[in-house]
């Protein structure tokens, strides 16, 4: 049994999806974890990848905090040169269509072995892109790992500047670092400052897309990372596939990723399940109430037209 | 072992080409199914009694061989399938106004899901490659339950355009700008904007593709994708 395999448990898989096996881990490199947002294991990963050649692309998305127009608004990109991996590192709080970019990754840069790193529902949309990829061409059998994020919502760019700059008072282009975490939402300025709001008062400005989403885990990932369960610059790994856990093993083994057991850390695998409960029932529910407004279910509106 | 029967109607041959574009897996398709018409690849004047009749193209209303060709489809075939967007929902043939230079008065172009009682619709223009090779396999597998969605639209009820993505995914506060529409567009009518497509009206060939690749319009389930994408079928 490998260092990894050894850390590794099994949690509810009703709520964190099928898995191998789940750990907390951060990279051992510090240039990744200064630019991370916790762990730093969805940048390991892709640089790994990339210099190892499993991977010869990878779609990630960046922002540009100075953009005079929408600082940090994201877009998405296709990476193939491992240095430039870092500068899509860290998470953006507002939608970027990461899937977009897919089929110019395979035709247009040639990729035939692409990484994504996605929210919950864009993993969901590449699984279907290989199922039935009616409209995507020499796609299907391009994708070598997705990777997904722990995700309960997320922000419409001009609810996210709202909860940035009326709620927390910080101008977009002066925010260093965003964060959600300990019941918060955290702005981190350029100068040092630090500004937080109770996640309560973010919940009006969540995109209601996200409201018919039952997927807090990305269960249809390679592997999934996220901060809940893991202390402060660690990172949640739930691993699904042989082929991520081959690949994770071969960074711990190159001293890569320090690994440890999540039953060790606080908070724990068990907060981790308690929220993929909570998105689940709240989401659930409001499908419901939805279908009484007559309004389609997600996946079956095809079957009202 | 299934006849199979390919009738090209008015159209490009673009989706045979797109099934002739999965290699050597064709070779494996081409094993399973005892190929009984096709025009391009044999010499065989009648579409005799098949199985399966795969149906490329749309039907030119203003040329009555062509309407009675695809109307005879129901007596000679068993299940009818419309491949690619022409035959399942219409295409750029909808705008097609003149038909080549022998018959200058053809202009009335419908997909032959209006003409005739369809089983299954594969959109796309064309449908992929790997689509078509899936759909194919999954019929001749039986495997029904999973095609649902393609029967769904093979009644024809809209045509899964980029309008339909307004009005079904977007208006109906679903869309959650994942981008996929707009990889899937074959013409790059769509473009996201603020989380959300913006489709290029003019470029929309109504195709059907953004629709049916959409996640939110059509979910084929999560044991599903684990069986035939994870389960290592792929690899």
């Amino acid at each position: 049994m490998s260092e990894l395999e050894e850390v590794m448990v099994k949690g509810d898989e009703e709520l964190l999806g099928e898995h191998l096996g789940v750990f907390t881990a951060r990279s051992t490199e510090r240039r990744i974890l200064k630019a991370a947002q916790d762990g730093g294991i969805v940048s390991a990963v892709m640089i790994y990848g990339l210099e190892e050649g499993k991977f010869d692309g990878v779609i990630a998305s960046v922002t540009d905090p100075d953009d005079p127009e929408e600082p940090w608004k994201p877009r998405p990109v296709v990476i193939t040169d491992p240095d430039e991996v870092l500068e899509a590192a860290g998470t953006k709080y507002t939608y970027c269509p990461n899937v977009s970019v897919l089929k110019e990754a395979v035709r247009r840069y040639g990729c035939e072995r692409v990484a994504m790193v996605g929210t919950p529902c864009q993993i969901r949309a590449v699984r279907k892109a290989q199922l039935l990829p009616v409209g995507m061409r020499h796609v299907p059998d391009k994708i070598e790992l997705l990777i997904g994020i722990i995700c309960m919502e997320n922000f419409p760019y001009e609810g996210l500047k709202t909860m940035v700059e009326q709620l927390c008072g910080v101008w977009m282009r002066e925010v260093a670092k965003m964060d959600i975490g300990k019941g918060k939402f955290w702005v981190y300025t350029d100068d040092g400052e630090v500004k937080t709001i109770p996640i309560d008062e973010t919940h009006p400005f969540e995109g209601e897309p996200c409201h018919v989403c039952t997927d807090y885990c990305a269960e249809l990932s390679d592997l999934t990372a996220g901060s809940v369960g893991s202390p402060d610059g660690w990172s949640t790994v739930i691993v699904r596939t042989e082929k991520a856990l081959e690949l994770l093993n071969e960074m711990v083994e190159q001293g890569l990723l320090e690994v440890k057991s999540i039953e060790e850390v606080k908070p724990g695998l068990g907060l981790v399940e308690k929220l993929a409960q909570a998105k689940k029932s709240k989401n659930q529910k409001e499908i419901e109430e939805r279908k009484e407004l007559g309004l389609p279910e997600p996946g079956k509106v095809h079957e009202q037209l | 072992m299934v006849r199979l029967a390919y009738v090209q109607l008015a159209g490009c041959c673009g989706c045979l080409v797109s099934l002739a574009d999965t290699y050597e897996r064709l070779l494996d398709i081409l094993d399973e199914v005892e190929l009984v018409y096709c025009q391009t690849l044999m010499d065989e004047r009648e579409v005799p009694e098949c199985d399966v009749v795969l149906v490329e193209g749309a039907v030119c209303l203003n040329h009555e061989e062509c309407v009675e060709e695809a109307r005879e489809l129901e007596e000679k075939a068993e299940t009818i399938v419309a491949l690619g967007a022409c035959a399942s929902t219409g295409n750029f043939m909808r705008y097609s106004r003149g038909n080549e230079q022998s018959a200058p008065t053809h202009e009335a172009f419908v997909p032959l899901t209006e003409v005739v009682d369809v089983d299954y619709a594969v959109p796309g223009c064309p449908p992929a490659p790997e689509a078509i090779e899936r759909f194919l396999t999954l019929l001749l597998e039986g495997k029904t339950e999973l095609l649902e969605p393609f029967a769904k639209l093979a009644e024809g009820k809209t045509e899964y355009c980029g309008c339909d993505l307004m009005y079904h995914v977007v208006n109906k506060n679903m869309c959650m700008g994942c981008g996929t529409c707009a990889a899937a567009c074959p013409t790059r009518a769509i473009e996201v904007v603020d989380g959300r497509p913006v489709v290029n009206e003019d470029r929309c060939i109504k195709c059907g593709a953004c629709f049916t690749q959409c996640p939110r319009t059509i979910w084929p389930g999560d044991e599903a994708i684990k069986e035939l994408v994870m389960g290592g079928e792929e690899e």
